[in-house]
């Protein structure tokens, strides 16, 4: 959340090789997340967008290349470097991962808690307009298994932008979710970019999110274990040369090989 | 860009102007925020106009700051002026009288003689869901037994490895270890008498009648008993029992069976095995008061007879069946959450322990009845 500015890159993932236990799942991928775009990884089951989306955030160790965010590379960070690189982020899990034996308000506070000086009553009011951001304002004192999964998973949003962080990571976030909740957060996701400068990068395969939120995407494929597209979601649909990505953007069933 | 700032100030229209400026972020706004709304607070009857013209950014911090200052109950109106349109959209976006209201808040706290009814009622409520689940259990075992197709033997097999082979070195650590302290503990005394010769005895017939069962059913309590009930838990919190259950397998004979079989065919060997490490144990410690190896096994040999054996190692497949189901059964009944498992866990050891108490205590009133 500090500048505007939609074409300087914020991430650059460089040669990115990434799988895990000795199995290759993606190979030399490169790609750039400009500031402020939302900016969202797709691709059919099992090609690697989760695997994508874990490497960058640190959160496995990569085979080779580098990850930059703002500059400075979290594959070679460590310490507090690493520590100031992962602050500039929030992730959202694709289960929620809220802490079970916290209310919603306690887990959005928690950040809050480890990273600032504000008072205990100022976190408070900063957690309920965080959950009052997704629609939970309502069931701060609830624990997690008290709420339906859509829920959780919108307080596990709440939760990653507790320090206002300049990029957030979503893993399938409407997945689950019912068309109307689906459509809310897509909006909410639109707003944080456009009024905060929010850098999104989102694992989905919801077309209809894709197509309201998306600045750019990029398609992976298992077969080249890489990048088969990159560009504006509707123009990959209508101009794409590749019948696997037409065929993706159409919904079509017919599996056809990648060029 | 500079830190954020307050100037607090009197209009000539009576106005209070409260001036925000610089950046209004989380690091640098707590006490900006705490003078500010000391500053609205003492003019409640008071117009106030909060100018941002100054504030160069804000975070949700600085948005939390303005939005506490607009929901402050007060009698005379309060604005906020000049901030960027940008924030001014985030602003937006919040309702500052509509954060306070959970739809659902904790239930007051009991009456301390409601909660120690409520505890009671739950107490013979556990204890008669244990009641029907050994009955499930033991419907399952029989199953098992008139049709052994049925049963899933790699998984047994597996979980043969785990409760049995893995456990030998803990087993053969603390059985020998207890031999050990107990032939210290007692030579002691018995030197005084010229009597060490019947340490032997005593370890002996402690081993093999009592201890060597005991202390390999405490070890099956606290590490196969939770590991089942954490790993059925598990199963639990991810669906996998509902999943079993919709599918038409009873998850008593699927998930129960298998493990409780591999108890019953590992800890009666677990239990010769301590038995046997246990008297070595106390033999070892033996020689260091001058007697031999071999007095010591004769004089093992001359007191303990196969009655004492079989009484010491039957109560072996009892504790197996109760630890074993019982770590199923903590397993089954886990809720919903990352703590529950390890909830279960804990109540899996917590009662096998409780059970081998229990059962131990009915042996030994029967074996007194018996006279063995």
């Amino acid at each position: 959340m500090t500048s505007t500015d939609v074409t300087e890159p914020i991430i650059r993932v460089e040669n990115l090789t990434a799988g895990y236990d000795g199995r290759t799942i993606l190979e030399n991928v490169s790609f750039t997340v400009n500031r402020g775009e939302v900016f969202v990884i797709l691709g059919g089951s099992g090609c690697g967008k989760s695997t994508l989306l874990k490497h960058m955030i640190g959160l496995y160790d990569v085979a080779g290349g580098h990850v930059y965010i703002e500059g400075n590379d979290i594959v070679a960070a460590d310490g507090p470097a690493r520590e100031a690189i992962l602050r500039k982020f929030g992730v959202m899990y694709q289960s929620g991962a809220l802490f079970g034996s916290m209310t919603l308000l306690e887990n959005v506070r928690l950040p809050m808690e480890a990273f600032t000086s504000l008072d205990m009553e100022q976190m408070d009011l900063l957690a309920r307009m965080k959950l009052s951001l997704v629609g939970l304002v309502q069931f701060t004192g609830h624990l997690p298994n008290e709420i339906s999964g859509g829920m959780q998973k919108r307080a596990a949003i709440a939760r990653a932008m507790a320090l206002d962080p300049a990029i957030l990571f979503l893993d399938e976030p409407s997945a689950g979710l019912d068309p109307i909740t689906s459509a809310e957060l897509d909006a909410l996701i639109r707003r944080l970019a456009d009024n905060l400068g929010v850098t999104f990068v989102i694992v989905t395969h919801e077309l209809a999110s894709i197509y309201a939120i998306a600045d750019r995407v990029i398609m992976l494929d298992k077969r080249v274990k890489g990048i088969i597209a990159e560009g504006d979601p509707r123009r990959l649909r209508d101009e794409s040369a590749d019948p696997y990505v037409r065929q993706f953007f159409h919904r079509e069933a017919e599996v056809a090989a990648p060029t | 860009m500079a830190n954020a700032a307050l100037a607090v100030s009197d209009a000539p229209d009576g106005r209070l102007i409260v001036a925000l400026s610089g950046r209004l972020v989380a690091d640098t706004i707590p006490t900006v925020w705490r003078d500010a709304l000391k500053a609205v607070r003492g003019a409640v009857s008071r117009p106030v106009t909060v100018d941002a013209a100054g504030v160069d950014y804000c975070d949700g911090a600085g948005i939390a700051l303005l939005v506490d200052l607009l929901r402050e109950p007060r009698q005379a109106p309060i604005e906020v002026a000049n901030l960027a349109p940008a924030f001014h959209a985030l602003l937006a976006q919040y309702d500052p009288h509509n954060l306070e209201h959970d739809l659902d808040p904790p239930p007051p706290r009991r009456p301390a003689i409601e909660e120690i009814g409520r505890t009671a009622s739950t107490v013979l409520r556990d204890l008669r869901t244990q009641v029907e689940f050994l009955g499930q259990a033991t419907s399952a075992l029989a199953a098992a037994i008139r049709h052994p197709s049925t049963i899933r033997w790699r998984d047994v097999g597996a979980v043969c490895e785990r409760v049995g082979a893995d456990a030998v070195p803990i087993v053969a650590l603390i059985a020998f270890l207890l031999g050990v302290i107990l032939a210290f503990q007692s030579a002691v005394p018995m030197k005084r008498y010229g009597a060490e010769i019947f340490v032997a005895d005593l370890i002996g017939i402690g081993m093999v009648r009592e201890l060597g069962a005991l202390i390999t059913a405490i070890l099956l309590a606290g590490r196969t008993g939770a590991a089942f009930a954490a790993e059925i838990g598990t199963m639990r919190v991810n669906q996998e029992i509902d999943a079993l259950t919709t599918m038409g397998l009873d998850p008593v004979r699927f998930l129960v069976s298998t493990r409780v079989i591999a108890a019953v065919l590992m800890t009666p060997l677990l239990t010769l095995f301590a038995m046997l490490v246990g008297t070595l144990g106390g033999a070892f410690t033996m020689l260091s008061y001058g007697v031999p190896f071999v007095t010591f096994v004769k004089e093992v040999d001359g007191i303990v007879n196969f009655q004492d054996f079989v009484a010491g190692w039957v109560k072996s497949f009892v504790f197996a069946i109760a630890i074993a189901g019982i770590g199923c059964l903590r397993g089954l009944q886990t809720a919903a959450g990352a703590s529950a498992v390890g909830d279960s866990a804990t109540r899996a050891v917590v009662s096998g322990l409780v059970l081998i108490v229990i059962i131990d205590g009915v042996f030994a009133v029967i074996y007194f009845m018996l006279d063995i």
